[in-house]
């Protein structure tokens, strides 16, 4: 039988993993020895391997970041944890001056393998500094790897491939992945953090999510069955470099392709690959739309919040005028929850 | 205070600097060197000092004004020069150039143009040492501008939190760039703000070789048996322009005078009155063929081929 697994048990079981395997890992962030235990995903390590491995640090994210840099320099192989993404932009310096470029600058001599954690808020009323999604800042970034899984199965073989990694890797997790559930296989494995993967295949049009919107996509692809449309649904998971392969193979077949961010739309994801996709030669008999967070900052009341994000029945209605141009306007009518969409594999 | 071989060693890595970076200034204007260069001119002395009572062991971490901080730790001559040429036999293959130098393999680990951020790493590179239970001290060099930025702070704290075998040098010239320390803080207590984190911490106003020798010595024993860190603030002088070759008076932000009276403190002066005049002319000569030859092998090195341009992004 399948060992079904959550997404944080996923990225526990992956952090345990490679502690056990590799003396040279270390965790260390605000609160990843406190109770709460970031969500879950620290939980008992502690205990496991001691103070020295897995400690608590000071607020101050530049000089921290830093910190695991030269640890990083020193042969240690850390895991640095963001509870939320908004704090990164504290260690930008260090990330995008220093982790980015050691390889570089150096000729080669040194480099940094250096795993940053960070999870992106949204609901709840998490408001304009505790929802924000920064990856097309480090897509932009020579230097940097930038993932974020949107399965289980994924969370916890892509860590493990980026701990693995002798490279400063952004891994970037939604919280509302955190109730996700799939199959986890029990041993050691890896996914490559520079391939995307094709959640559901179809022929009619292509959904591409980052990170929790492969979810909403899930969704969207399961109101489009209704009306008799088939989605492919793609989690691109590596944000940089792109497997720009896997999406122009599905969009050849689709013609059609909603990409979906999980920020702001400008110089987005999905401005990347539609780029990509005329740089390819996919122009003029392709049709294309990007959707993402509306152009404000995020609103904290509900009643507005709701209208800032993408969501399924969205996804799903542009993909239906994309398809239908001459029919009216559709919006799905059933209500799906997010539990629903829980990942079958096999992967 | 040092016996004579000692002072030797000293007086030829002291010459070596002042003489690699007099040469730097000489040909500067040619435009074979191919990124801005900061001269350690006048502040050789702390280099020099601190470098001298570690072992091979002690990692160094530095600054964009490193050039005496690379070859007191025992940087490579001719690829130090070849990365100043843009070269592919530099220390970065020409990736890095002047405010870039590193050397690994003798314990010089690397530098950084942005103010401040090698502190953090040398506190990291600390942590690891204290994992791996090495008796290896760590010291980072920066200047008195890297007090106004928050990862000083943040680095000295965490240091003394955990206890670290670090070695903070701060090279106090009295100028970010033109702008006076007092200009920029309330009051010149670089070294108290510092004992305040929980660490030994001392002010060395004299630009002394041997004083700043004697008391890295002390700390640096201290820190090998687990003291935790140590600070040392340093006063020295930069005798020429923040970046560039040149004499900056011009520019009305000092004084000749202020300059003056810091050479009149030359501590290269200072360690050759200590030497017979026939063992200074025997060194002097060696260490003008040593430059000689890092300059020749520079100039003749070849230049990093496109197909560098895309290697080193990421380490396989």
């Amino acid at each position: 039988m399948e060992r079904i697994l959550t997404y944080p048990q996923a990225i526990l079981e992956a952090t345990k993993n490679e502690m056990s395997r590799d003396e040279s890992v270390v965790v260390m962030g605000q609160g990843v020895d406190d109770p709460k235990a970031i969500l879950g995903t620290t939980l008992g390590l502690l205990e496991e391997f001691g103070p020295q491995r897995v400690f608590d640090t000071p607020l101050a994210e530049d000089g921290m970041t830093g910190v695991a840099i030269g640890m990083a320099l020193g042969g240690l192989r850390p895991i640095q944890t963001h509870i939320r993404m908004d704090f990164m932009l504290l260690a930008m310096n260090q990330i995008v001056n220093m982790a980015a470029k050691m390889s570089y600058m150096s000729g080669g001599r040194l480099n940094v393998p250096l795993v940053i954690r960070s999870m992106i808020g949204k609901s709840w009323g998490q408001g304009p500094q505790h929802s924000q999604s920064l990856y097309p800042m480090f897509m932009n970034v020579a230097g940097l790897k930038v993932v974020a899984p949107s399965t289980p199965y994924d969370a916890k073989g892509c860590l493990i491939a980026a701990i693995r990694d002798n490279n400063p890797v952004i891994f970037i997790e939604h919280r509302l992945l955190y109730y996700q559930k799939g199959p986890v296989p029990e041993e050691d494995y890896t996914v490559d953090i520079s391939k995307a993967r094709v959640l559901t295949e179809g022929s009619d049009i292509t959904l591409i999510g980052v990170s929790s919107m492969a979810v909403e996509c899930l969704r969207a692809e399961k109101f489009l069955k209704e009306v008799g449309l088939q989605a492919e649904v793609i989690d691109p998971i590596s944000l940089n470099p792109i497997d720009i392969e896997t999406i122009i193979k599905s969009v050849k077949k689709t013609k059609h392709v909603v990409i979906v961010d999980n920020a702001w739309v400008q110089a987005g994801f999905g401005s990347e690959i539609i780029s990509r996709l005329w740089e390819n030669g996919l122009s003029s008999e392709v049709k294309v739309k990007r959707i993402g967070f509306a152009a404000t900052p995020c609103p904290t009341t509900p009643t507005l919040e709701e209208h800032f994000y993408p969501n399924a029945k969205g996804i799903a209605s542009f993909a239906y005028a994309m398809l239908r141009p001459k029919e009216k306007a559709w919006e799905p009518s059933t209500k799906l929850e997010i539990e629903e969409i829980e990942f079958k594999g096999p992967f | 205070m040092f016996d004579q071989k000692k002072y030797q060693d000293i007086y030829r890595t002291l010459y070596l600097i002042r003489r690699v970076e007099e040469e730097i200034g000489r040909i500067y204007p040619s435009d074979k060197i191919k990124s801005p260069v900061h001269l350690s001119i006048g502040q050789e002395a702390v280099s020099v000092a601190v470098c001298s009572a570690l072992d091979e062991r002690d990692a160094v971490f530095a600054t964009y004004r490193s050039h005496a901080a690379y070859l007191a730790k025992g940087g490579n001559l001719k690829e130090m020069i070849a990365e100043l040429y843009g070269k592919q036999t530099g220390c970065a293959k020409g990736k890095g150039g002047s405010m870039h130098l590193l050397d690994p393999s003798c314990g010089f680990i690397v530098t950084s143009a942005i103010v401040a951020t090698t502190i953090p790493l040398a506190v990291g590179y600390a942590y690891s040492l204290k994992l791996k239970k090495s008796d290896s001290v760590v010291v980072v060099f920066f200047g008195d501008g890297a007090v106004d930025e928050g990862a000083f702070h943040e680095s000295l704290n965490f240091a003394a939190l955990k206890k670290l075998p670090v070695l903070f040098v701060c090279e106090n010239n009295l100028y970010a760039i033109h702008s006076h320390f007092l200009t920029r803080h309330h009051s010149d207590n670089i070294f108290k703000r510092a004992a305040s984190y929980g660490m030994a911490s001392e002010c060395l106003k004299e630009d002394d070789l041997g004083v700043i020798y004697q008391r890295t010595k002390f700390f640096v024993d201290q820190i090998r048996q687990g003291s935790g860190p140590a600070f040392l603030e340093c006063y020295t002088c930069r005798w020429r322009e923040h970046v560039g070759p040149n004499d900056d008076f011009h520019l009305g932000y000092r004084s000749e005078q202020e300059v003056s009276h810091c050479k009149d403190n030359d501590q290269l002066k200072k360690i050759r009155a200590e030497i017979e005049p026939s063992v200074i002319k025997k060194i002097n000569q060696k260490v003008e063929q040593q430059i000689e030859d890092a300059f020749i092998f520079a100039e003749k090195s070849p230049f990093p081929g496109k197909e560098e341009l895309m290697t080193d992004v990421f380490k396989d």
